[in-house]
């Protein structure tokens, strides 16, 4: 099996891949149905507060442990592959994050310091990165492998690339995630965030419903995010995985874009964008 | 489907309780000194046995960097140190331009302790002292760390899948290189103590009272350790032949429970399968398997029953869990690192302090080392999230 697309001009390196489903949520933004004329620019933006769905697909006991950053991944990652049509137990995963889940750690940084420092079994094994990942994969019972990724205010650039880089090398479909919450007191005032966002890609060896997407590395710094209508932009401004909101309006408005996303201070991902 | 593996090693270098750096580290494997000690540090539960790097906690990083400082960043500065990890860095940037080396680094906790000590002195309101949040606690501290005091400019990525986090680094890296976005990687991994894990295993009545003792019939939990490792991998060239490499890794998902794994291992053999398939190996190339062996009662015997499917009782298997305690997510990078000295030494380290294997197990537990050539090595990782990852470590063709 050989992936399209392949190591275009050599040494700078580039993949090239198909999107299949989308899921989003976030503030104004439930569903990627009711987000797109919005995303697109045809419908107005309401920032209205949102509860983050409790995962249908998990068992009632493993429901009721999940947290509000878990269940965004697992309501948008749902909603993404529903759209593709592909076996989620078939797809291999990438979970992206800068805080995976805050209230679980902060709880237990208060239990640490109360009197009694006993702490939750549940909250412990809860803590993990990849709690989301975990629960997905109870949830559609996949053997699959899964990656969870951190990258603070980067997280979803470089889930994207990760997940990118991994169709190209394996051929293979990837279910590609990023979600975060705002930090409970006292870490907000440390790593400030404003409203819950998740956004799930399925991508695909070859171009899909949704066009396709070509993905490079510049060792270069992002001057400037690409530009938002200015609600979308202070939706990006307080959320890292909110920062794929340039790339989900151009796939909206199902028009060629090329954005420059920042990896880092010094590095950025080049995404050239074809409906 | 790209070729991903092999992949050469051509540094590596690894500090835990063992010692900082691979001299210190064959010298305790070959002796069978135990790294571990009872636990001094404050505020733990009591009566458990740890591997501390004591080293470390003088180490600073350099004055540019010094925002980073927190006890994950002194840990990974004083295994940078060793081995001549970071010239052999410095000459692959000269070689592949600092922009083509990715640095794609495992970690659980990352610098949390930083925030434990200081949640402690919270003001009246409840509020910290300023600090650093993004260079020490957040899990990307670790690789922005080590790609900045390295000097390279590639892709960054930070791993963390609980206890796989370090091994699953290696897959991570080989994917970045398969698809053309890197020419090399930093790969590995750093955890360091902190009252969050240790209460958090304590909590689930996982913790040793004494040193950790994997695969003893008796065994009866986790010691935690603290660790660092890392490894540079590029692309083998036809010049390689006998080079250490990376020759396969593979990774599953149980889907079965947050922290339980799948009592018959399932997730644990496709992972084995799947990194002997990536290599193009027979079960019988295999001279050693590495276990992620942890102590507890769970996880040896399910581990046992997966390797016992896997390779039956041909080949010698361990767990080094005695000497180091479980490292956590850098437990795969030191277990790999491990696995290379294994290879390099001619060494199959048996489990420390048990005269016997679990006489329910299936597989070829080694409880005493054997010096005899190993030509290649799986090293096993099982983490939370039901997340399984192996590699497979030996010498290019």
């Amino acid at each position: 099996m050989s992936a399209p697309g392949g190591i275009a001009g050599g040494g700078g390196g580039a993949c090239s891949l198909g999107i299949a489903g989308i899921g989003v949520l976030g503030p104004g933004l439930a569903g990627w149905q009711a987000a797109m004329p919005v995303l697109a620019g045809e419908a107005p933006f309401e920032a209205a507060p949102f509860t983050p769905p409790p995962p249908a697909l998990l068992p009632a006991t493993e429901r009721r442990r999940t947290g509000p950053s878990v269940r965004l991944a697992l309501a948008v990652a749902a909603e993404a592959v529903a759209a593709s049509g592909l076996p989620p137990e078939e797809l291999d995963t990438i979970f992206a994050s800068s805080n995976g889940e805050p209230q679980v750690i902060v709880s237990i940084l208060d239990a640490l310091h109360a009197p009694d420092g006993a702490i939750s079994p549940t909250q412990f094994h809860n803590s993990v990165h990849n709690a989301a990942a975990g629960y997905w994969g109870i949830a559609v019972g996949s053997a699959r492998p899964s990656a969870s990724l951190g990258g603070h205010d980067f997280a979803f650039a470089t889930g994207l690339m990760q997940a990118g880089a991994q169709v190209a090398a394996r051929g293979r479909p990837v279910l590609c995630v990023a979600h975060d919450v705002p930090m409970p007191e006292p870490l907000d005032a440390l790593r400030p965030m404003q409203g819950a966002f998740a956004v799930a890609l399925v991508l695909t060896p070859r171009p899909g419903p949704h066009g396709s997407l070509d993905l490079r590395f510049a060792p270069e710094a992002v001057a400037e995010e690409p530009p938002l209508p200015p609600p979308l932009a202070a939706l990006r401004a307080g959320n890292p995985a909110a920062r794929s909101l340039p790339l989900l309006a151009a796939l909206a408005a199902r028009r060629p874009a090329r954005l420059r996303l920042a990896l880092l201070e010094d590095a950025a991902l080049d995404i050239a964008v074809a409906p | 489907m790209r070729r991903m593996f092999p992949l050469r090693i051509t540094a590596y270098t690894a500090t835990s309780a063992m010692g900082a750096g691979l001299a210190a580290t064959r010298s305790a494997l070959a002796a069978r000194r135990s790294g571990l000690a009872p636990c001094d540090l404050p505020d733990m539960p009591p009566g458990i046995w740890i591997g501390r790097v004591r080293e470390a906690e003088a180490v600073e990083p350099p004055a540019p960097l010094a925002a980073f400082a927190c006890r994950n960043t002194r840990l990974a500065e004083l295994a940078l140190r060793q081995d001549g990890f970071m010239e052999a860095v410095a000459a692959a940037a000269r070689r592949h331009g600092a922009q083509r080396i990715a640095v794609v680094l495992g970690t659980s906790t990352s610098g949390i302790e930083e925030t434990e000590r200081r949640w402690s002195r919270r003001d009246a309101a409840g509020a910290l002292a300023p600090y650093d949040f993004a260079r020490t606690h957040d899990l990307h501290a670790l690789p922005r760390y080590v790609r900045a005091r390295l000097g390279l400019a590639g892709p960054c990525v930070s791993v963390s899948t609980a206890c796989t986090s370090g091994a699953r680094s290696f897959l991570d890296a080989a994917t970045l290189i398969a698809a053309g976005l890197a020419d090399a990687a930093v790969v590995g991994g750093a955890d360091t103590l902190c009252r969050l894990t240790l209460h958090g295993f304590g909590s689930l009545e996982l913790l040793a009272r004494g040193p950790t003792r994997p695969c003893a019939e008796d065994r009866d939990g986790i010691s935690i350790g603290e660790a660092a490792a890392f490894a540079l991998l590029e692309r083998a060239g036809p010049g390689d032949g006998g080079a250490l490499a990376l020759l396969g890794g593979g990774a599953s998902s149980d889907g079965h429970h947050m922290s339980s794994p799948h009592p018959d291992g399932h997730g644990a053999v496709t992972a084995m399968q799947e990194a002997l398939a990536s290599a193009g190996l027979a079960p019988a190339a295999i001279g050693y398997v590495n276990m992620h062996g942890t102590g507890t009662r769970a996880n040896d015997a399910m581990e046992d029953r997966a390797i016992a499917r896997v390779f039956g009782d041909a080949v010698p298997c361990s767990s080094t869990k005695g000497w180091t305690g479980h490292t956590l997510g850098a437990s795969g990078a030191l277990e790999a690192a491990i696995s290379a000295i294994c290879v390099e030494e001619g060494l199959v380290p048996g489990c420390l302090g048990l005269d016997r294997p679990d006489p329910s197990f299936a597989s070829r537990i080694a409880v005493a080392n054997i010096a005899a050539p190993v030509a290649r090595v799986l090293s096993n990782s099982f983490g939370f999230g039901g997340s399984n990852c192996a590699l497979v470590i030996g010498r290019l063709p």
